[in-house]
């Protein structure tokens, strides 16, 4: 049981670790949401349902219930990390942020 | 055992926030920085968590945790709306009106 908590926390930390590369080395705005809305998703459900495991290794009335409410961010996580991530876009379209192009690409 | 695995992947995740925080300041428009406030706030949930297993007391920190989850994505949603109607997201745009005000 140690082991698989160990497992799913560093691949939640592994998968932000991608995520902040890549929303500090992708090169325009939308690919840098790309980075930032799947990763960061992702991420927190491991690293949140790992601590929800962990929780659960004395097992009692208690800790189901904190459990529980773990479980709750997780799924709050799932579902408001790509509302959030589409509202930007939908924010940056109206505004008029330009898409980035290789230079010398047909308009 | 397990506590030193928590307190390793709560500075890791303190050094990304910190690394997070490049692009919050620094982004080229204002929408960088809403998308790195909001990345910030997604670690600080998962680092909230890890604070209440390292310091067993678990119970306080599941509420704090979601009050967090929540006022970030309320924050995000508002910022949003907010910069939907003004036309100058570009940092530098600011920069070229206040010369032009200034000549």
């Amino acid at each position: 049981m140690n082991w698989l908590v160990t497992l799913l926390l560093v691949s939640g930390v592994f998968f932000f670790a991608i995520g902040t590369i890549g929303i500090l080395r992708l090169p325009d705005f939308y690919s840098r949401l790309h980075a930032a809305g799947k990763c960061d998703t992702l991420a927190a459900t491991l690293a949140v349902s790992a601590i929800a495991l962990y929780n659960l290794h004395d097992l009692s009335f208690a800790s189901i219930l904190v459990s529980w409410k773990v479980f709750f961010i997780v799924f709050f996580i799932f579902m408001a990390s790509p509302t959030a991530t589409h509202a930007i876009t939908k924010a940056a379209l109206i505004v008029g942020v330009e898409p980035w192009q290789r230079k010398g690409a047909r308009k | 055992m397990m506590s030193q695995v928590f307190l390793s992947v709560a500075l890791t995740l303190v050094m990304l926030i910190f690394l997070t925080l490049v692009r919050a300041l620094g982004g080229p428009t204002v929408l960088d920085r809403i998308v790195g406030v909001n990345m910030i706030g997604t670690k600080t949930t998962v680092l909230l968590l890890l604070i209440g297993l390292i310091y067993e007391n678990m119970p306080m920190f599941i509420d704090i945790a979601l009050a967090y989850a929540f006022l970030n994505f309320i924050a995000t949603i508002g910022a949003c709306k907010y910069f939907r109607r003004s036309k100058r997201v570009h940092l530098e745009d600011d920069l070229a009106i206040e010369k032009e005000g200034s000549a």
